[in-house]
């Protein structure tokens, strides 16, 4: 039987290894709360966002600043519009980014392409990013395969 | 008190059952004090509680991490997409497997000593003499195992969730031979900290108050006999497993 | 703290449990600052009177004094606060199986005073003491024998000089000396304290030697009170067999069944 004051320093240690393993888990194996919560919104209008879901990621070069937020439908253009939350990390993005719907390998999720331009003005919460290229969609591209080489005969 | 077995009778014994389990709770909550003595004897349960379910959870959550892995690590190697591993491993511990097992598997170490010991504290009138002496017993044997529970059970998940995440790594890494960089990378690009992560550690707070509570009440309400004691034991593991499973998708069902 | 040992007075009490009668209209005195053992045959109702003196059980009807508080329409608070002045060594010692002796007679003293913790080990030293069990203050209870486990039970039943002991049967399954040992503790420590002591028992050899009033219950009712030699010269059938250990009497050697013929007959009709 332990006395009551290694009892109580082994469930001291015990507390402590929990935290230890809290800190590890939420540093080495999440995203460290970069895309939920904060950040500010932006949004762009696209024709097609193919099959693009709310929480697909948003990156710069591959590297995930943020996620989508929403879709809808625009009413007066009947286009999609996406809204994104950018981590406040990446708060000088160029006003003229623009923004394309890729992806990931041959099957994986669909997610948004931003590729920053040379504005010096930055994109602030609210504001619309205008160039915009839809989703690619494999069906489309095979049929335009095959009229072209119709064409070109 | 009527004991015959008519079919109303059957019907309203487990709704009856269900609100003595519930006021059960509400006076805990409602004697509770928190005096230095108190903290004290809840830290010591603590240690009972948790320190003592360690080597079942370290032993555990390694050898869950390690099989799911490797299950995984097959399936996904006929499609050429082994990376994805880590994130399927994260994505079900921290959502699922690691809060339901380690309760499941708390309820089996902790859950039936809590039983047996204020089962037999009854069988031996220690909780009498506790009334005699003026201790209100519900204040000073079933608060701290009560808070106790809350506090391990999230602390074991954690531990679980470590233990199972350098399993699947010792696997797809050091076995497989799989980049460690793709195997954290992916991880931390998919697991978000408050959805996945979070979410699992809310569950993990609600199960630690199921397992500690049920825990506490089929010890209080044991019969004061040898088979009354071991009746309960059973029941505290069958009770818990069956409502952390429910309960369980449940609050899946709400969270995503 | 006892400068008042106070009497125990039953008036006209009935408690059912369970749609069984266990007391009915029972009337019973137990005067200040003496030993009353409260004999009968096994659950004729003794340990029933104990839970209604400690406020652990309420009458149906009928009243419990202890003193001049009324017992039985005490809320949880008063109780309590009763119960501070109350010692209660149950059947076993019912000592707390995690915590050393020690701990076990500070308990109260930690629960209910302010008292500096120098303070309460040197009070918790002299009560063990005065069991003599001070060289066992770090041991836990299993590492003791069944009557020290009783013994360091009493020290913790008068950790806070109460004025009303109650011992609930103190010599169940104690060996010669140990029997000795608690006689002479419950002599010494009424005296010692002026309590008043109410020892449950069946033991008579003992009662004898031990008490300055006794009574015994049985079937549901007070059937006799006075001193022991009172008692010893009743000429009430139940009194005579309990003190005499007669297998049948009043109290029945059967349990209640149907004629021994007929059910006999009974079952080697169905067969």
């Amino acid at each position: 039987m332990k006395s009551s004051h290694q009892i109580e320093l082994t469930a001291g240690i015990f507390l402590l290894l929990a935290i230890a393993a809290l800190i590890f888990l939420a540093v080495q194996a999440t995203d460290r709360g970069v895309v939920s919560g904060g950040g500010y919104l932006v949004t762009a209008n696209f024709t097609n966002i193919g099959g693009l879901k709310p929480r697909a990621k948003v990156a710069v070069g591959g590297v995930t600043v943020g996620m989508v937020e929403r879709i809808s439908l625009d009413p007066d253009t009947f286009e999609a519009r996406v809204v994104m939350r950018i981590s406040d990390q990446f708060n000088d993005l160029p006003e003229d980014t623009s923004a394309s719907i890729f992806t990931a390998g041959i099957l994986g999720d669909q997610f948004i392409g931003l590729e920053p331009g040379g504005s010096p003005e930055p994109l602030r919460d609210g504001d619309r990013i205008l160039l915009t290229n839809s989703a690619l969609q494999l069906e489309q591209l095979i049929t335009r395969y095959m009229f072209n080489t119709e064409g070109d005969d | 008190m009527n004991a015959s077995p008519s079919g109303l009778a059957r019907l309203l014994n487990p709704i009856r059952k269900l609100g003595d389990v519930g006021l059960f709770l509400l006076t805990a909550i409602s004697r509770m004090r928190f005096t230095a003595l108190q903290v004290a004897e809840t830290l010591r349960q603590v240690y009972f509680a948790g320190v003592r379910s360690l080597v079942i959870i370290v032993t555990g959550g390694f050898f869950v991490g390690l099989v799911l892995t490797l299950q995984t690590f097959d399936a996904l190697s006929r499609f050429g997409a082994t990376e994805a591993v880590s994130t399927i491993l994260a994505l079900s511990l921290f959502r699922e497997l690691g809060p339901v097992l380690t309760t499941l598997l708390f309820a089996g170490r902790a859950g039936t000593s809590i039983t047996a010991e204020i089962g037999l504290m009854r069988a031996t009138e220690q909780l009498d003499a506790l009334d005699l002496m003026a201790i209100d017993p519900m204040e000073r044997i079933v608060q701290p195992r009560l808070i106790a529970g809350i506090i391990a059970v999230p602390a074991l998940v954690l531990i679980f969730n470590v233990c199972a995440i350098l399993g699947g790594l010792i696997y797809a890494v050091f076995l497989m031979g799989s980049d460690p960089i793709t195997f954290w990378g992916n991880m931390q690009t998919i697991v978000e900290l408050g959805r996945d992560f979070g979410h699992g550690m809310l569950k993990a707070v609600a199960f630690g108050l199921i397992a500690g509570w049920l825990a506490v009440y089929f010890g209080w309400t044991a019969r004061p006999t040898s088979e009354g004691v071991a009746l309960a034991t059973t029941q505290t593991v069958i009770a818990t497993a069956i409502s952390i499973l429910v309960l369980n998708f449940v609050l899946s069902a709400f969270m995503l | 703290m006892n400068e008042s040992s106070p009497p125990i007075r039953l008036r006209n009490v009935t408690v059912r449990l369970g749609g069984r009668v266990i007391l009915e209209d029972m009337s019973l005195d137990i005067p200040a600052g003496k030993v009353t053992a409260v004999m009968g045959p096994s659950g004729a109702g003794k340990t029933t009177v104990m839970r209604l003196i400690t406020g652990q059980l309420k009458p149906d009807t009928g009243e419990v004094w202890l003193g001049d508080q009324r017992v039985d329409q005490m809320n949880s608070k008063t109780l309590n606060r009763l119960r501070r002045g109350i010692g209660v060594l149950l059947q076993n010692g019912a000592l707390f199986t995690d915590l050393t002796c020690f701990d076990n007679v500070a308990l109260p003293l930690r629960e209910h005073t302010d008292l500096p913790e120098q303070l309460i080990r040197r009070l918790v030293l002299l009560k063990l003491q005065a069991v003599g069990l001070r060289g066992a203050a770090e041991l836990y209870p299993r590492e003791l024998s069944g009557g020290m486990n009783r013994r360091v039970a009493m020290a913790r039943a008068i950790a806070l000089d109460p004025s009303v002991l109650l011992y609930d049967e103190p010599f169940a399954g104690l060996d010669p000396i140990s029997l000795g040992v608690s006689l002479r503790l419950i002599r010494s420590i009424t005296r010692a304290l002026h309590t008043t002591s109410v020892v449950i028992t069946h033991d008579v050899a003992e009662v004898r030697k031990l008490a300055d009033f006794s009574c015994i219950i049985a079937d549901r009712r007070l059937v006799a009170s006075g001193s022991p030699d009172t008692l010893n010269n009743s000429e009430h059938p139940l009194v005579r067999q309990f003190l005499d250990g007669q297998p049948d009497g009043p109290v029945p050697f059967h349990y209640p069944a149907p004629e021994l013929a007929d059910q006999l007959l009974e079952s080697e009709r169905r067969a």
